[in-house]
């Protein structure tokens, strides 16, 4: 049976897991999006990645993106999982699933769903690189690198 | 009445702080917190953050009421 869920996690991300919770016989199509921390942002050579997370905010938020892709799309489940604290280079950060009756609806809600977590769930990335440290986003965060 | 404020990311690092509980006159907003914020934390930036209540997002006029959670929100950088 067809399964949404909603979580924040400090180890590996499952995604055959992902893809088997939102599983079902009535789903003819099921989208999956993966997105994997990388080596390289704006010409720093990264060495290390964490993530911060207000935890239940993020775990609501996730929870109100799923009600809002129901409300627009015919879907038959939707699970969203981000992965907190250190994460390896290479390894998947955050991942999206969403299965429907047709391919459409699964390709247009797994879009909507990881454009808007990164919008609103209240994540925040750390990068660290040789020579400094600095929070991704705002700017005026490159001060915490002691930079500014 | 008493509100617990929550630090995050750049804004936790900047005060040297994770939470604190702040003391308001009945009626207090979330505007209202975020200037007693700005006179005590010297290296807070000027320019507001989101801030959510409860867990959800507010603007700055929202009404505050005894044992809130005021979150400060700096610009969120999750995904990949």
């Amino acid at each position: 049976m067809a399964k949404s869920s909603f979580r924040v996690v400090q180890d590996e991300i499952d995604t055959q897991a992902l893809l088997a919770e939102v599983g079902a016989p009535g789903a003819g199509g099921t989208t999956l999006f993966v997105g994997t921390t990388r080596d390289e942002n704006e010409g720093r050579v990264i060495e290390r990645l964490e993530y911060e997370v207000y935890e239940a905010m993020a775990v609501d938020e996730m929870r109100r993106i799923g009600d809002e892709i129901r409300r627009r799309w015919d879907v038959v489940a939707v699970s969203m999982v981000h992965r907190v604290g250190v994460v390896p280079i290479g390894n998947a950060s955050v991942a999206v699933a969403v299965s429907a009756a047709h391919r459409d609806e699964a390709f247009a809600a797994c879009r909507y769903g990881i454009d808007t977590l990164k919008a609103t769930v209240p994540i925040w990335k750390k990068e660290y690189y040789r020579g400094g440290e600095h929070w991704v986003g705002p700017c005026h965060a490159h001060a915490a690198s002691g930079r500014g | 009445m008493t509100v617990r404020v929550l630090f995050f990311a750049y804004l936790r690092e900047r005060c040297g702080v994770r939470e604190i509980a702040c003391e308001l006159p009945e009626g207090a907003t979330v505007d209202d917190v975020w200037r007693t914020l700005l006179a005590r934390y010297d290296r807070l930036p000027p320019e507001a953050p989101r801030f959510a209540v409860n867990r959800l997002y507010v603007d700055k006029a929202h009404p505050l009421h005894d044992n809130d959670e005021l979150a400060l929100i700096p610009p969120v950088s999750g995904g990949l």
